[in-house]
């Protein structure tokens, strides 16, 4: 029998008018004894549901979790030969360099945060508002056919990849030369007075000045209308006896749109609000890398390509690109579990 | 008042259409220049002279595409990711969802944490590159040196994914699985008679996500398929673009043709066969946003 100390262990047997140890407390610290070995047994038993997780754990494991060991070169003595494990520690000096110390790469990579931050930004200003005015567009089209036609012509670039678009885009805007014209938007930008004739002739995607305005642009075309689809689903949602009880009341289109759509839709907007903030500092890089050159990296470098180019090109360069790239992902990490919890609180909506 | 509110509605209806059309137009437009591009005569597309329609018609551009054994490599590596690495990461994503949907999974909260957390936070561009590179020495090790089943095994696999797909295996109702039980069903049967036919829709989403992301796959591909004999389209028409708009490079073309119409016919064939699925995946399309963007 086990010896207890607390009374709050033994229980009073009448019977037998004795103090006997609580058979539950027994059970209690026997499941805490073999908490393993019952953990094991349960596992056992239902073998074949532990066994469906094995391949998603390993992809994971190997292909997800393993690069994050390969971070460990933040902070260690590049070397070319030895793996990270048996690298020297450098301590913060790769961070400090590229903070605080004030040479060309440092002053690069505050261009690159500083492009990462305002590309993404940009975005949410000027791309977040068009879905949701399209999808009050949609819902003005009363006919069903004639609405799909619109949406699926509207969809239709987000099916296009990254490379056929920035493609598109590229000839659209490219460099005149002696045997060929410049592209056709730059002309009709120029015959429009938009640009001048030199900057049109150069090319678009050459000069920096113009780069935002193409990421955003083409940004906007390739995924407003799919964006828009959560909006309109909102919108469509809405009673149609609400529109009619402010008819009733004497309400305009504006008045509607205020007082009968905008409260109906405003969980979603702010949902949709929060994940924008909250990926602020993720920034499609394929697109950067497609569309960007030597020319235009004021504007368009972000961290990801800076990574990348130093990174990439050369191993000596690898802790201290992947310290760049680490640290811009850390801010998006804590970017994206605030907003999170701020949706969750705001909307008892969690994104995950 | 009845007509004041009838001017309101009016105008607002007269702003929708004619934006959205201009919207749809200009969604549309790039696609129908990049045909008549593709098809039209040398002079016509170096000086401009398209604005909607082809002129001087000539199919040599997509011949030239037609008669290059590169191209066809192309497409045939793109379809081989795209089916290989659809199939792969949907077993994998529908077997983990699988036991994630379940209550009585034992670390169930640690294993949600294990995968949302590679959402929350990535390695990054170099640490990754430094993995596959591994991988791919590990890979050549086991004797599989195309590098295209590592394009297939270690990429493309989304943690989102797999949570769209456990929130619809969570939404089956258990006494469907309870009877099925009591039949003598194992859990695979379970999964396979139950499961999966009763969330079709979601998988149908969730492989559509999987292909497109494979068949636009272009970064990682490029990376680390080094044997141009392998690479997919998508990295077939990048560096097409980077020869052909060189204008240096392109000063002695002589050909019926403009070098821009290579670039236009290469993008109008990898979109035709998009355009053909399109409206049937359209409405899985359309369905993923809805089932993806608010859970819970």
């Amino acid at each position: 029998m086990k010896k207890t100390l607390a009374g709050d262990f033994l229980v009073y047997d009448k019977s037998s008018k004795t103090y006997r140890a609580d058979p539950e407390q027994l059970v209690r610290d026997d499941v805490e004894k073999h908490y393993w070995r019952n953990v094991l047994r349960t596992m056992a038993k239902d073998w074949r549901l532990y066994l469906m997780l094995v391949p998603m754990i390993l992809v994971f494991l190997f292909w997800r979790y393993f690069p994050m060991y390969e971070l460990l070169r933040c902070f260690k003595v590049a070397d070319e030969v030895k793996p990270v494990s048996e690298q020297f520690f450098s301590g913060f000096s790769y961070f400090k360099r590229l903070l605080v110390s004030g040479d060309g790469l440092s002053t690069e990579f505050w261009r690159a945060l500083r492009n990462t931050f305002l590309l993404s930004f940009y975005g949410l200003v000027f791309g977040f508002p068009v879905p949701v005015i399209l999808a009050l567009f949609f819902n003005e089209i009363k006919s069903d056919i004639l609405r799909s036609a619109y949406q699926v012509l509207t969809y239709l670039p987000k099916f296009i990849s990254t490379v056929v678009m920035t493609s598109l885009v590229t000839m659209l805007v490219k460099q005149g030369s002696l045997t060929s014209n410049m592209g056709i938007l730059s002309q009709v930008l120029y015959s429009m007075g938009l640009i001048g004739h030199e900057v049109a002739y150069a090319g678009l995607l050459n000069n920096p000045d113009f780069f935002r305005a193409i990421y955003q642009i083409s940004g906007i075309w390739e995924t407003a209308g799919y964006d828009s689809i959560v909006f309109f689903a909102a919108i469509i949602a809405i009673s149609p006896t609400s529109y009619e009880a402010a008819q009733i009341d004497g309400a305009n289109k504006m008045a509607q749109m205020k007082y009968v759509v905008l409260p109906s839709i405003l969980s979603t907007l702010v949902i949709m609000l929060i994940t924008r903030i909250g990926s602020l500092l993720q920034v499609g890089y394929e697109k950067v890398l497609l569309l960007y050159n030597t020319n235009t990296y004021v504007t368009a470098d972000v961290v990801s390509t800076f990574a990348q180019r130093y990174g990439l090109g050369s191993s000596s360069a690898q802790g201290l690109a992947s310290a760049a790239e680490m640290m811009s992902n850390v801010i998006s990490m804590l970017l994206v579990i605030g907003a999170n919890t701020i949706s969750r609180k705001a909307s008892d909506v969690s994104l995950y | 008042m009845k007509r004041k509110l009838e001017i309101s509605e009016l105008i607002f209806k007269i702003i929708s259409y004619t934006l959205l059309t201009m919207f749809a137009l200009c969604c549309l437009y790039p696609f129908i220049y990049a045909i008549s591009g593709a098809i039209s005569g040398r002079h016509a597309v170096d000086y401009s002279e398209i604005v909607l329609f082809p002129k001087d018609i000539q199919f040599e551009a997509f011949s030239r595409m037609f008669n290059d054994n590169m191209f066809w490599n192309a497409y045939t590596n793109t379809l081989f990711l795209t089916v290989y690495g659809t199939v792969w990461a949907l077993g994998v994503s529908i077997l983990g969802a699988y036991a994630l949907s379940k209550k009585r999974l034992l670390f169930r909260r640690f294993f949600n944490f294990f995968l949302v957390f590679t959402m929350w936070f990535s390695a990054g561009i170099v640490p990754q590159y430094l993995n596959y590179l591994d991988t791919q020495e590990v890979f050549n090790a086991m004797g599989i040196t195309d590098d295209k089943w590592l394009v297939v095994i270690a990429m493309g696999m989304a943690a989102m994914n797999i949570i769209l797909l456990r929130n619809a295996f969570e939404g089956v109702p258990s006494d469907i699985e309870e009877a099925a039980i009591v039949d003598g069903a194992t859990e695979f049967q379970v999964l396979s008679k139950v499961y999966i036919p009763m969330s079709k829709s979601t998988i149908a989403t969730v492989a559509l996500f999987f292909a497109i992301s494979r068949w636009n796959g272009y970064f990682w591909a490029r990376q680390m398929i080094s044997n141009s004999n392998e690479h997919p389209l998508q990295v077939f028409i990048r560096l097409k673009l980077e020869e052909y708009t060189d204008p240096e490079a392109m000063a002695g073309w002589n050909e019926i043709y403009s070098s821009d119409s290579i670039i236009y016919a290469l993008i109008v064939c990898s979109i035709v066969p998009i355009l053909i699925i399109y409206p049937f995946i359209q409405k899985y399309f359309a369905k993923g946003v809805n089932v993806g963007g608010v859970k819970e």
